[in-house]
């Protein structure tokens, strides 16, 4: 019975918490001339230092969309130029955000949460707090802020790479010419397709760095409290950036 | 002075802290001793308000940090240093910068300014040259010491130490005690010590408070230490190889 109730209370208060941490964390902005010296930092950690997986992640997604498409769909019946009408929107509608969001939950957000939670299980938190300064907008304001300016930077740098990509396979493995993968492209193109694949970013990386941070804050019970903490986040992060992109694609499209 | 005045606390459905109440007496070296597990660092964290009572009340210089703001509290927080029990270095920067942290943070102090009072609060511990190395490189009583560096880089009124011989062997405890001792008198601070080391105890306290099962069980000097004939007391510090009297 006490197990059915933990079940059911269990992500309610969750929930409260994780709430509440985004409301102190909120609560800190205005004091944020005193923690921005870490906000460069950790858009170091989470954006420049996370470029090279993403950008290799992208680029082998667009080549295996072009491939697939080719094999899925070019006859003699359908122009070459649809794998390029293709690739290109789903990089930009879905891959380039989604790819680079699974990337960064496991990197980024499994650091974020051993770190807070190291910190928090070697008294490092609370020696912050006794000395008199705000923990959160110390440690969780500048990594969320990070999150929401690098995530986009990420997006538009996997979009770019994965097009790239696509099309150099298309063309250099004899699926579609250049020229028509360009064409295809272009004939669909929805003005509208960047702007949603950033405000996905923006809402992915808000997820993934917030999420993290909680996992991380409230760790307990030291080596293995890290471990858990760790793996949690990366998981929680990946479920609900999964469903932030479903209530997206059904309220945006 | 901090008053503690009938504290309870409870997590989950555990009962740690029954109706504990002490006085801190300023400029005085208060040990709060007892057994692992009684109690001592809860009532320790409940002072600088880590945590809070669920009923009774912490009066700072007369103040109720558990009924101001958190902006007010953080405010009472700087006039306090803490010694955690594992120092709670920050991992992420060298001992200079781990001293140097606070008066970053809290003052306006220029570059040169800081570096210098680094250095005093450095040499206060005794470990002038440790400045460029990170905290994994020193030894478990250096990087104690390095933080109790950081903890007195602001001049705090009051300062806390949370089990600060514990793991520690006997000469580098002396050594720290010795420390402790010596910023009691060059910073005229008060100190709260808890350990369950009682020759530590001995060596820095001006009195003492034991805690017994989540009870303040026995409040007084040192020398009424020595001549108390309660029992529960006399078997914990005999526990600690020390005979009462001798």
């Amino acid at each position: 019975m006490a197990r059915i109730r933990n079940t059911i209370t269990e992500p309610v208060l969750a929930l409260g918490r994780y709430s509440l941490l985004l409301f102190h964390a909120f609560g800190a902005l205005p004091e944020f001339s005193r923690y921005k010296k870490n906000l460069w930092e950790q858009m170091v950690h989470i954006g420049f230092d996370s470029l090279p997986i993403v950008m290799l992640a992208a680029a082998f997604s667009g080549a295996v969309t072009t491939v697939q498409t080719s094999y899925q769909l070019v006859t003699p019946l359908i122009p070459k130029s649809i794998i390029g009408s293709i690739v290109a929107p789903s990089m930009i509608l879905e891959l380039g955000a989604v790819v680079t969001g699974f990337i960064l939950a496991g990197r980024v957000g499994a650091r974020i949460a051993a770190e807070l939670g190291t910190m928090r299980v070697t008294e490092q938190i609370d020696a912050l707090e006794a000395m008199g300064l705000n923990s959160i907008g110390y440690l969780i304001v500048p990594r969320v802020i990070a999150g929401v300016i690098m995530f986009p930077v990420l997006y538009v740098a996997a979009c770019f790479v994965g097009i790239t990509g696509g099309m150099m396979v298309g063309h250099f493995g004899g699926f579609v010419p250049m020229g028509e993968f360009v064409d295809g492209a272009r004939e669909f193109f929805q003005p509208f397709d960047p702007i949603f694949g950033l405000i996905k970013s923006f809402v992915f990386g808000f997820t993934i760095t917030s999420i993290s941070c909680f996992k991380g804050y409230y760790t307990a019970g030291g080596a293995e409290g890290v471990g858990r903490s760790t793996t949690q986040a990366a998981v929680a992060s990946c479920v609900f950036l999964l469903l932030a992109d479903l209530i997206l694609a059904a309220t945006l499209l | 002075m901090i008053q503690v005045q009938n504290i309870n606390k409870q997590f989950d459905d555990k009962q740690v802290l029954f109706d504990v109440s002490v006085d801190i007496v300023e400029g005085e070296t208060l040990a709060i001793i007892g057994r692992s597990g009684s109690g001592k660092s809860v009532l320790m964290k409940h002072i600088i308000g880590l945590l809070k009572p669920d009923s009774g009340r912490i009066l700072v210089d007369g103040t109720d940090i558990n009924a101001i703001s958190y902006g007010e509290l953080r405010e009472v927080r700087q006039h306090f240093g803490i010694l955690f029990q594992g120092g709670a270095l920050f991992d992420s920067m060298s001992a200079f910068d781990n001293v140097a942290f606070p008066l970053r943070t809290f003052t306006t102090k220029s570059e040169a300014e800081i570096r210098e009072e680094v250095m005093i609060c450095l040499n206060m511990v005794e470990l002038p040259d440790v400045g460029p190395k990170m905290p994994s490189e020193l030894s478990g009583g250096m990087q104690k010491r390095v933080a109790l560096a950081r903890a007195v880089s602001l001049r705090p009124r009051y300062i806390l130490y949370d089990e600060p011989t514990s793991g520690l062997d006997p000469e580098t405890s002396n050594t720290i005690d010795a420390l402790i001792e010596g910023l009691a008198e060059q910073l005229n601070v008060t100190s709260i010590v808890v350990t369950h080391d009682m020759h530590s105890v001995l060596n820095i306290a001006d009195r003492a408070a034991f805690i017994y099962k989540g009870r303040m069980h026995w409040t007084g000097t040192i020398d009424e230490l020595h001549d108390s004939d309660d029992a529960i007391l006399r078997d914990f510090v005999k526990a600690n190889e020390y005979q009462i009297g001798h």
